[in-house]
């Protein structure tokens, strides 16, 4: 089941500059939540933040508090890895590992921690393969073929599936269909869609028709601040922000 | 109109073919050496390469016969001390200079490498000869395993790092944001997916220290009869081919040109079980 993400006062920077202003959502458990802004707004440093992958770049730095569950994800007894293991993260560019098969793919993050069950391990890959769209199409040579010898969406939903076996409680996607083609992009959409009754969902988009498409609540997102954050459909309705109506109308962006 | 474009298409495919040409040529001018070297080694060494050659130790100046056994594998056994010192090692500054390697530190490590990589193999004979056989009070194919060693270490370091460096950083971010720990992403994703280019790097290095003499000279010393203890003079084949080279007499200098063909041979075996047994394990790239 997933969790609610609570975001309180949070700020961040790389090394002097600030990307992120004194952002507070409240995102709802096994709900999707889209982050939508231009480019350079701050919208994939503020999902870094909710699983602590924003520290793992050099010179970067934040502040505040991010309550995912039961996890203050900043607290200072919270392991970054715990975090991780228990948010999931899909990123923009499909990043299948090259030398493993997808099999190994899938298996990686429970393998890696430890797990050592082989049965445990076939049951939680053929199911996370399944949940991501994908077991049908690769049944055959899941242990056979490398993960990057499949197609740019494959390769993504077998992303989605990698992520999805560690059983997360959160799953954040950073742009996860901007690099694939509109067939691909609807498979992923309807995938998110399925996705939400067990998961939490923040997707990063920069595509306003998706957001619009697969989001429950949206949040606008200019020069490292949170303009507005609202239902979706009051969000490209009836804005309460100008910088937000502009925004949504193409008036920039 | 017309004409002009064919003149221009003929042009085009003349210098295409020209440059296809130089291209064929130089790589054939680089290969040529290579079998120059093995056809004249297999002229010269096949015929004094039989079984005696091969399973017994030298025999005393003026008799004939006798062969390089003790050679052969006292040269085993200090490669694999060698492979025992300069492959950890070398790995792991590699990992370090790629993976945390931002500081000043890195910046002294890397440069020491590439002097490291440039001090002359006879001066690195001496070095261990002052660091380890004096200490120890004789020569010992240990000694001769730490020359060899140390003079593997900047080749692997350097060669980690930059196949290291070439690795996406989104591989490493995928596995990160699974919670995999990170010397478990560094060691079970980021090297696994370097690792043919990192054998390569540990292959040239073994390639280039397995047929070195000067390190051995002072260290490992030779031996006419069998060693196997690492803690005594142990007989080389590099050593045994230079002793045997500038001897006076006919049937030794057959014997080095058989110890060189035998000592390539372990070269190429080697390196290329390595590559079959790397080649094993990789999963189809292929869609």
């Amino acid at each position: 089941m997933g969790v609610g993400i609570e975001v309180r006062d949070l700020n961040a920077w790389f090394g002097k500059a600030q990307v992120l202003q004194d952002i507070q959502m409240n995102v709802e458990p096994n709900h999707v939540t889209a982050v939508i802004g231009p480019s350079g707004c701050g919208k994939s440093t503020f999902v870094r933040c909710l699983n602590r992958m924003h520290e793992t770049i050099a010179g970067a730095r934040v502040q505040g508090k991010v309550q995912v569950g039961d996890i203050d994800v900043y607290g200072s007894g919270t392991a970054a890895v715990d975090v991780r293991r228990r948010i999931g993260m899909v990123f923009q560019k499909p990043n299948p590992f090259p030398t493993m098969s997808i099999y190994d793919n899938v298996a990686a993050g429970l393998k890696l921690n430890g797990y050592r069950n082989r049965k445990g391990l076939d049951v939680i890959v053929e199911r996370s393969l399944r949940m991501a769209a994908l077991w049908g199409e690769v049944k055959d040579v899941v242990k056979k073929k490398s993960g990057a010898s499949l197609s740019g969406g494959q390769q993504q939903r077998l992303c989605i599936a990698r992520a999805l076996a560690v059983e997360p409680e959160v799953l954040l996607m950073d742009e996860p269909a901007s690099a694939l083609d509109p067939i691909s992009t609807g498979k992923i959409e309807e995938l998110i869609f399925q996705l939400k009754e067990q998961y939490t969902v923040v997707i990063v988009t920069h595509n306003m028709q998706q957001a619009a498409r697969v989001a429950d609540y949206t949040g606008f997102f200019l020069m490292g601040k949170l303009i507005e954050f609202d239902k979706t459909q009051k969000i490209f309705t009836t804005p309460s922000d100008k910088r937000t109506e502009d925004y949504i109308t193409g008036r920039f962006g | 109109m017309f004409s002009a474009k064919g003149v221009l298409g003929l042009r085009r495919r003349f210098t295409n073919h020209l440059f296809t040409a130089a291209a064929a040529m130089a790589s054939l001018l680089v290969l040529a050496p290579l079998f120059a070297i093995f056809g004249y080694l297999l002229y010269k060494g096949l015929g004094s390469v039989n079984w005696a050659f091969l399973t017994h130790t030298p025999k005393p100046i003026g008799e004939t016969g006798g062969g390089m056994a003790n050679a052969i594998v006292g040269s085993g056994l200090i490669l694999a001390i060698a492979s025992a010192i300069g492959i950890p090692l070398g790995i792991g500054a590699g990992i370090y200079l790629s993976e945390y390697g931002k500081s000043r530190y890195a910046q002294v490590v890397r440069f020491t490498a590439d002097v490291l990589n440039g001090v002359p193999s006879i001066v690195m004979g001496i070095a261990v000869y002052a660091l380890v056989v004096i200490p120890q009070g004789h020569f010992s194919a240990f000694s001769g395993g730490v020359a060899l060693g140390i003079m593997m270490i900047p080749t692997i370091a350097r060669t980690t790092e930059e196949m290291l460096a070439m690795v996406p950083n989104v591989i490493r971010e995928a596995a990160l944001g699974l919670g995999i720990p990170q010397w478990r992403t560094t060691l079970s994703i980021t090297l696994r997916t370097a690792t043919s280019g990192v054998i390569t790097g540990v292959m040239l290095a073994f390639a280039r220290i397995a047929g070195e003499t000067a390190p051995l000279l002072f260290t490992a010393f030779g031996n006419q009869y069998w060693s196997l203890k690492p803690n005594q003079p142990t007989a080389a084949l590099p050593l045994q081919i230079y002793v045997y080279a500038i001897s006076p007499f006919d049937e030794w200098h057959r014997q080095a040109w058989a110890g060189a063909l035998v000592l390539i041979a372990i070269i190429v075996g080697a390196v290329s079980i390595v590559r079959v047994i790397a080649a094993r394990h990789r999963v189809s790239h292929s869609a």
